[in-house]
């Protein structure tokens, strides 16, 4: 019953691995960058909610569409003003530049917001009026799953399957698959590759900003360097997935988030951080691409 | 031999300017013209000067990303200091401790760098990047997790991982003394560090890679950088020659670690996190790959630059951020490029090999 | 013994114009034999039953349509890929346990299709790195500037000029490998090659992007690195002007598949090469 219950834990906190490593995976897959700003994204989601909530009186999940909007048109901003002038650069620039766009919007949120934390309320709030947690109860109240954790699951999976409808079927998803593959043919069929590209960045960063709200509604203090961690246990995930691979991202972030849990829980909390990434580098000498990525051998 | 004279030229003009550079500020120093806080800066700025130095040679002249570079640093930082603190009384000269324990941080971290490199240099491109990343914060991690004591019976250590233990455990005489303590990193080191040693360090790391760079070996792993698959055509060893330059990177690397952790009486292995990586890393890249006198420049102004602007409080690492983003887009960005390549003959700064 | 390691021995093989024979006599042996060579890229066979001999001193070549598995023998003998069946014999030495770098080292050199210098070092320095093993001194030597560093980076770099003089492009020693015009890229790729000192070289399309008169400029230089250097040299090349004139036996390959061995003019006149490679008889002559 306690291995079911960190198990959930890890799921769930998997699950809002899986939605932000979706969001680096695909930005990844058509600008070929490491987009170390994703993780600040999520902050700026998350305070953004937060102020929907605190000031204008919003409630939860108006202000995650709030969140959600703002977030969107950050990333597109970003994306126009920051990367696509270095569009033909050396990767390692446009990773300097990130670092950058990083770096100001933490302290952006610095200035504007302050360092103290903030306390954030939960989308759905963990314990009710009666003080009763908030959660599912199993076997006879032995394993209880907040309503919260549930919901986060569920958001996780709708997210990765509307995630892959969209690329399969529609044109936009197809015209994303086709810039992932080849820049320059997919021009050449008419395809608006920088549109295509800012609308990756628009959906990356609308799932950042759902990601931002879930996190903060686990983990409810917010502060600039709120993102920074998620966003590079992210960015683990989708690597260990298979970096590109939209199926790749959710396995990795899941299993992320279990290893995760499972450290803490076994072997150690403070060495819960190495064991994740001696997991990776393990994963990695196995399969040099990630659990779900192709391996391209160069051709000669 | 006319082909040594262009190379040897330049190297020469950089050692001539770091040898004034270290007359000027000695002499400042001497007349009192530099504060107590711009003092306290020349040691740090030299660590970071090697440590760009060492990142240039694993980003630049073998073209690999690492993102972990900070923890080969944590690495010779607490084996130096550790040695420093247990030879107080076998070694009592200053110079000579300081030299002993930069060498052990450099030795230590040598043979991490020899160890993850079997696994990292398999890979390529980003994943050996992530996998970089990850080794950095597992070291970070692992130290936080150490105690460590000397007393007359010799060093005493103990790997914390539960986080149950406490120094008590140790089981040091009375006359002993801790050296880590955990999460709270060392405390009550001595602080031996000086700029001389500093400048000493950036010298002799220069003259290493220069000389590497200009060898049959350096020649092999820039081979290597261009064209793998051609490099191993005409017979070069690429995991033999990956090692040799990410070994010797990660070693000097932990000479400046050594440095900068005996500049300080407390140190937290937290000092040695991704964000240091990425920080070095922007001297690197800002500096131009591959460029050495580059790395020197940038290290300096990047690393005084938020200093400076600690006036503004708030705002400085906003302005850092800013300058960041507006210097890899001038330098980087065609279009800015061509507007200031009219005005100033930009953007020469990179391809001009070390 | 291998001729690899030392200039003086020089070969005494006499240049053989049958080279490519399957039954000649076994005390001639040759520099290269390739016996039932195949690799498969996941279930699709690429290049099956490979036989093939050549001679020490011969210049071959390798024909046959795009996509025939032409580029994949050479991979295969460099080791670049990891061929699935059959044995390659260097000099007598079998070659399957060995690295593409200890290949080389035997004595296996190479260009590549797609050009691949060394683009960001300068011309000398791509030939430098071909000499790699000539050079013995070691890595202290190099950081303290050991007398033995000296010595071995005059020498390296005399013979490096002696290479380059082969294509008079000594004169652009100092420039970047990138910046070279295209057919003096392809001629560095070769020099590169030769630096290794190798018994055994492979040209993969030599004359690709050559107007006709750098191309015939190229046939007196392929031969004459041959008479040079006393090596063997097989070549991949569509220009069928420069393959039937200076090869001296020719394989052709069809669908990974060889179709047809012998001297320029029995595949001339080999209807099987005719049908499957040349298509109509009376457009022999191009590719």
């Amino acid at each position: 019953m306690e291995f079911l219950s960190y198990l959930i834990s890890g799921i769930s906190l998997g699950s809002v691995y899986a939605i932000i490593a979706l969001g680096y995976t695909m930005v990844y897959g058509i600008a070929k960058m490491l987009n170390f700003a994703h993780g600040d994204v999520i902050m700026v989601g998350g305070y953004i909610s937060f102020c929907g909530m605190m000031y204008l009186g919003l409630n939860g999940w108006l202000a995650l569409l709030l969140a959600m909007a703002v977030c969107t048109v950050l990333g597109i901003i970003v994306e126009g003003l920051a990367y696509r002038p270095l569009r033909q650069a050396t990767s390692l620039a446009v990773l300097i530049t990130a670092i950058g766009v990083s770096y100001l919007l933490q302290n952006t949120a610095l200035l504007v917001w302050g360092a103290t934390p903030k306390v954030y309320q939960p989308l759905i709030p963990l314990a009710n009026a009666d003080g009763q947690p908030n959660a599912l109860r199993l076997f006879g109240g032995q394993l209880s799953i907040s309503y919260m954790s549930l919901l986060t699951m569920a958001a996780c999976i709708i997210i990765m399957v509307g995630l892959t409808m969209f690329t399969s079927n529609s044109k936009m998803g197809k015209a994303m698959r086709a810039c992932s593959e080849d820049k320059d043919a997919a021009r050449l069929m008419g395809i608006n590759v920088n549109t295509t590209i800012s609308v990756t960045f628009a959906i990356g960063s609308a799932l950042a900003a759902v990601a931002g709200v879930l996190l903060c509604s686990f983990n409810p203090t917010l502060m600039p360097t709120t993102g920074s961690m998620p966003g590079i246990r992210a960015f683990t995930a989708a690597v260990f997935g298979g970096i590109g691979s939209i199926p790749g991202a959710f396995l990795g972030g899941l299993l992320i988030g279990v290893i995760e849990a499972m450290a803490k829980a076994y072997i150690s909390t403070q060495l819960a951080n190495s064991v994740v990434f001696a997991v990776l580098i393990v994963v990695l000498l196995v399969r040099p691409a990630g659990l779900l990525g192709k391996y391209v051998p160069e051709k000669v | 031999m006319k082909n040594l004279k262009p190379h040897t030229k330049h190297n020469i003009v950089t050692f001539a300017g770091l040898a004034l550079v270290w007359i000027i500020v000695s002499v400042m120093r001497g007349q009192g013209v530099l504060g107590r806080s711009t003092t306290g800066l020349l040691v740090p700025i030299c660590c970071y000067v090697v440590m760009a130095l060492s990142l240039n040679l694993t980003v630049g002249i073998m073209g690999e990303l690492s993102l972990g570079h900070a923890g080969f640093m944590g690495i010779g930082a607490f084996s130096g200091i550790i040695a420093s603190q247990s030879l107080l009384n076998i070694i009592p000269s200053v110079p000579l401790r300081l030299i002993t324990a930069m060498l052990v941080g450099a030795i230590f971290a040598g043979i991490f760098g020899f160890l993850i490199g079997i696994p990292v240099l398999r890979l390529r491109g980003d994943y050996l990047a992530i996998v970089t990343l990850a080794f950095g914060e597992i070291i970070k991690e692992l130290i936080t997790c150490l105690l460590v004591g000397v007393d007359e019976h010799g060093l005493h250590m103990i790997f914390n991982y539960r986080g149950l233990k406490n120094v008590d455990d140790l089981g040091l005489s009375p006359t002993g003394q801790v050296i880590i303590k955990g999460a709270q990193g060392a405390t009550g080191t001595q602080p031996i560090a000086s700029f001389t040693a500093g400048m000493l360090l950036i010298m002799v790391t220069l003259f290493i890679i220069l000389n590497l760079i200009y060898s049959r070996t350096g020649r092999a792993i820039m081979a290597i950088r261009d064209n793998r698959i051609a490099a191993e055509s005409v017979g070069i060893d690429i995991t033999k020659h990956k090692m040799i330059a990410f070994v010797m990177s990660a070693a000097m690397a932990g000479a400046a670690g050594a440095l900068y952790g005996l500049n300080y009486s407390n140190l937290v292995a937290a000092k040695f996190d991704f964000n240091t990586s990425i920080l070095v890393l922007v001297f690197v890249v800002l500096g131009g790959l591959g460029n050495m006198r580059g790395s020197i420049i940038a290290a300096v102004l990047l690393y005084v630059l938020p200093e400076a602007l600690r006036g503004m409080h708030d705002y400085r690492m906003l302005i850092y951020a800013i300058v960041l983003i507006v210097v890899m887009l001038t330098t980087n960005s065609p279009v800015a490029r061509n507007l200031f390549s009219r005005w100033f003959r930009f953007g020469k700064k990179g391809e001009e090999d070390a | 013994m291998s001729q690899q390691k030392s200039r003086l021995n020089i070969k005494m093989v006499p240049v053989q114009s049958h080279a490519i024979v399957p039954d000649r006599d076994a005390d001639k042996s040759p520099i290269l034999e390739c016996h039932h060579l195949g690799i498969d890229f996941g279930g699709l066979t690429a290049v099956n039953n490979f036989n093939l001999m050549i001679g020490r001193t011969e210049i071959a070549g390798l024909i046959g349509p795009n996509g025939a598995g032409k580029t994949t023998v050479f991979n295969m003998l460099t080791k670049v890929y990891q061929p699935t069946r059959g044995s390659i014999l260097l000099d007598g030495r079998d070659t399957s346990k060995l690295s593409t770098a200890q290949v080389s080292r035997l004595g296996i050199a190479r260009t590549f299709q797609n050009i691949r210098l060394f683009k960001d070092l300068t011309v000398l320095d791509n030939v430098l790195v071909g000499l790699h093993d000539e050079m013995d001194y070691r890595l202290p030597s190099a950081i303290f500037r050991l007398p033995d560093f000296w010595r071995g980076e005059r020498i390296a770099r005399e013979r490096a000029r002696e290479l380059l003089s082969i294509f008079d492009m000594q004169d652009m020693a100092d420039a970047k490998a990138g910046s070279l015009p295209y057919g003096a890229q392809r001629r560095l790729e070769i020099v590169r090659a030769l630096a290794t000192n190798p018994s055994l070289l492979l040209l993969d399309e030599p004359a690709a992007g050559m107007n006709p008169s750098e191309t015939s400029e190229l046939m007196d230089n392929i031969v004459k690195i041959r008479d040079l250097f006393h090596i063997a040299i097989m070549l991949i090349e569509h220009d069928m002007n420069l393959v039937m004139g200076i090869c001296e036996g020719i394989c052709v390959l069809n669908f990974g598949e060889v179709i047809a061995k012998g001297t320029p003019d029995e595949i001339k006149s080999n209807p099987v090469v005719i049908e499957a490679y040349l298509g109509k008889k009376d457009k022999k002559e191009e590719a």
